[in-house]
């Protein structure tokens, strides 16, 4: 085995573009593991963990790119290192038309600019994001690790003047139609919604365009806006903002359990709103969101699609909100082949609220689920890399994703946790979430079909058979050709469902005796 | 009175990048104007000498 490493001062990409000729390198036959960072003191410590350790390593800076190879020959390494300018310009290709040095410079050639989208590493974002405020810009922000009292600071600074951060840890936002970060190819319509839940706005927005109606505008808050803290800040000024613009005729929130005293905040000022609300709080119980005339309850998000559609009296086409018969047929005839000993559901998942509403409609069926991001605390996993009994693990969590690409742009991680689980032979069904979009993989099921299939065969092997339950998450205006996706995971043999509630649903009655 | 906010929801979206090109080219393939910042860390990454140039600016 041999090693080496090559540093290169102020020469700065950001962790995308790093990933990608991470990726390209770990391709080169002989090549054991790389890793291709920046010097900044986390990514040092990633490198110390797994033993590249050098004087010169430490003195590297966070602006010096540092590119380490270990593999099967030291000519290998010296071939991969010699390489590396090769493989810097064949990525750098795909990158916007137009690029300055500042922001300064950035405004001075678009001064009627109104968006900045930031994603820089989260201990420089909160400084960014505070020029771009001043800047009179509204914010996107992407990045997360911004502490609750800079997102605090950034929200008062923008309600202060009239303008919106949406984040910081905000994945998707459409606005008039155009995609910012992971989100989805959807058309323009009369639906509004704000979204603390990311994969769930995504969720939300795919499924009404499915439906044949559109969506105005879909906000994402970030993860932490409804907490005590933070008091719903951006939640409350997009409620304004939808309230005011004539394209939205309903609003729809989305959301995961806010903190309690915000979440009576919010309910007040739904009941201000004239336009009709769509609640889909998951986790939330429904008697404390009762009794306000314009706010209607959605137990799921597929729930929250019907009655907003229903509601805006859309020639749209409702989604059955239940499985077909042909769907329970498929299900009876899987649940034929299965051994006594396969009793559990693993679900390995890459969207966080789609982690958390299967846990809540199995709860509600009577099942207690294990996972590293628990609906009841009470079943919090020990360790997140080992499933116990019914597990759903959401892998875009950090515990996963520390150096590594998150699930949504990249399948190595499930690909890995695929095989792990498939050497419990207590395992009945595995279920995965796809989710499609701009930004995300563009091969989503590609990437994790040979994972299914060695699974699949294991299975086989030990005269058993492992059920694949699959959702997919998009719309067929996607970059990723939604049918071939669907297709590739049919022919291998698994159950696909058009939404997370419908998978979770099948997975229940998978799970049911007879 | 039209708040910024609004403006925004108005469009069109006219965008500037920082961070992430994957977003600003995803932002460019729908037809939005953006311009993208190359992004580095300020000062070297150095906190002491990044408050420093707060300070001064």
């Amino acid at each position: 085995m041999a090693s080496g490493f090559v540093i290169r001062k102020n020469q700065y990409y950001d962790s995308v573009f790093l990933m990608s000729v991470n990726r390209r390198i770990s391709e080169v036959k002989g090549v054991q593991q790389t890793a291709v960072l920046m010097g900044s003191p986390t990514n040092k410590q990633l490198l110390l963990d797994v033993g590249v350790k050098d004087i010169q390593i430490d003195a590297a800076q966070p602006n010096d790119l540092i590119v380490a190879v270990i593999a099967e020959s030291p000519a290998i390494v010296e071939n991969v290192l010699g390489r590396l300018d090769e493989w810097l310009e064949a990525l750098q290709e795909n990158t916007p038309s137009l690029i300055v040095r500042t922001l300064e410079d950035a405004l001075s050639q678009k001064p009627n600019a109104n968006l900045a989208v930031i994603s820089v590493p989260g201990e420089y974002a909160a400084r960014e994001a505070k020029k771009a405020l001043e800047a009179r810009l509204n914010v996107f922000l992407f990045s997360d690790n911004v502490s609750i009292q800079d997102e605090l600071e950034l929200k008062q600074i923008a309600a202060g003047r009239g303008l919106l951060v949406m984040g910081p840890d905000c994945g998707t936002s459409l606005i008039g139609g155009v995609g910012i970060g992971f989100a989805n190819v959807v058309r323009r319509g009369p639906i509004g919604a704000v979204g603390v839940a990311g994969t769930g706005l995504q969720e939300f927005t795919s499924q009404v365009h499915n439906a044949g109606s559109g969506i105005s505008h879909a906000i994402g808050t970030g993860s932490h806006d409804l907490s005590g803290k933070i008091k719903g800040l951006t939640t409350l000024a997009a409620l304004d903002a939808l309230e005011a613009d004539s394209q939205t005729r309903l609003i729809a929130i989305i959301s995961k359990p806010p903190a309690a005293g915000t979440l009576s905040a919010l309910l007040e000022r739904v009941k201000t709103l004239k336009k009709p609300v769509v609640g889909c709080f998951l986790g939330v119980d429904p008697g404390l969101i009762s009794g306000i005339p314009n706010l209607q309850h959605a137990r799921t998000i597929d729930d929250a699609v019907r009655i907003a559609i229903m509601c805006t009296n859309e020639q749209a086409v409702m989604p059955a909100g239940v499985l077909t018969s042909e769907e329970l047929a498929a299900i009876r005839k899987e649940k034929k082949v299965r051994l006594p000993e396969q009793k559990y559901l693993r679900g390995i998942l890459a969207g966080g609220t789609f982690c958390y509403q299967s846990q809540q409609i199995l709860l509600e069926a009577g099942y207690t689920i294990y996972s590293n991001s628990p609906f009841d605390q009470k079943y919090q996993l020990d360790d997140p890399d080992h499933s116990v009994m019914h597990t759903i693990v959401d892998m875009g969590d950090d515990f996963y994703t520390v150096g590594k690409p998150h699930p949504m742009i990249d399948g190595t991680l499930r690909k890995r946790r695929i095989l792990a689980e498939s050497r419990d032979p207590q395992v009945a069904v595995l279920y995965l979430d796809f989710i499609l979009g701009y930004n995300a993989s563009m091969d989503p099921v590609g990437e994790l079909l040979d994972a299914i299939l060695e699974a699949k065969r294991v299975y086989l092997q030990r005269g058993a058979a492992l059920t694949v339950v699959a959702s997919v998450c998009g719309t067929e205006a996607d970059p990723q050709d939604m049918n071939f996706q669907i297709k590739m995971l049919q022919e291998a043999g698994a159950l696909v469902f058009r939404s997370n509630a419908l998978a979770s649903a099948a997975c229940s009655e998978l799970l049911g005796q007879g | 009175m039209e708040t910024l906010v609004n403006k925004l929801l108005s469009g069109p979206v006219i965008a500037i990048n920082l961070g992430l090109k994957l977003f600003g080219v995803s932002l460019e393939q729908q037809g939005t104007e953006v311009v993208q910042v190359d992004w580095a860390p300020p000062a070297g990454g150095d906190q002491e000498m990044m408050d420093l140039l707060d300070d001064l600016l």
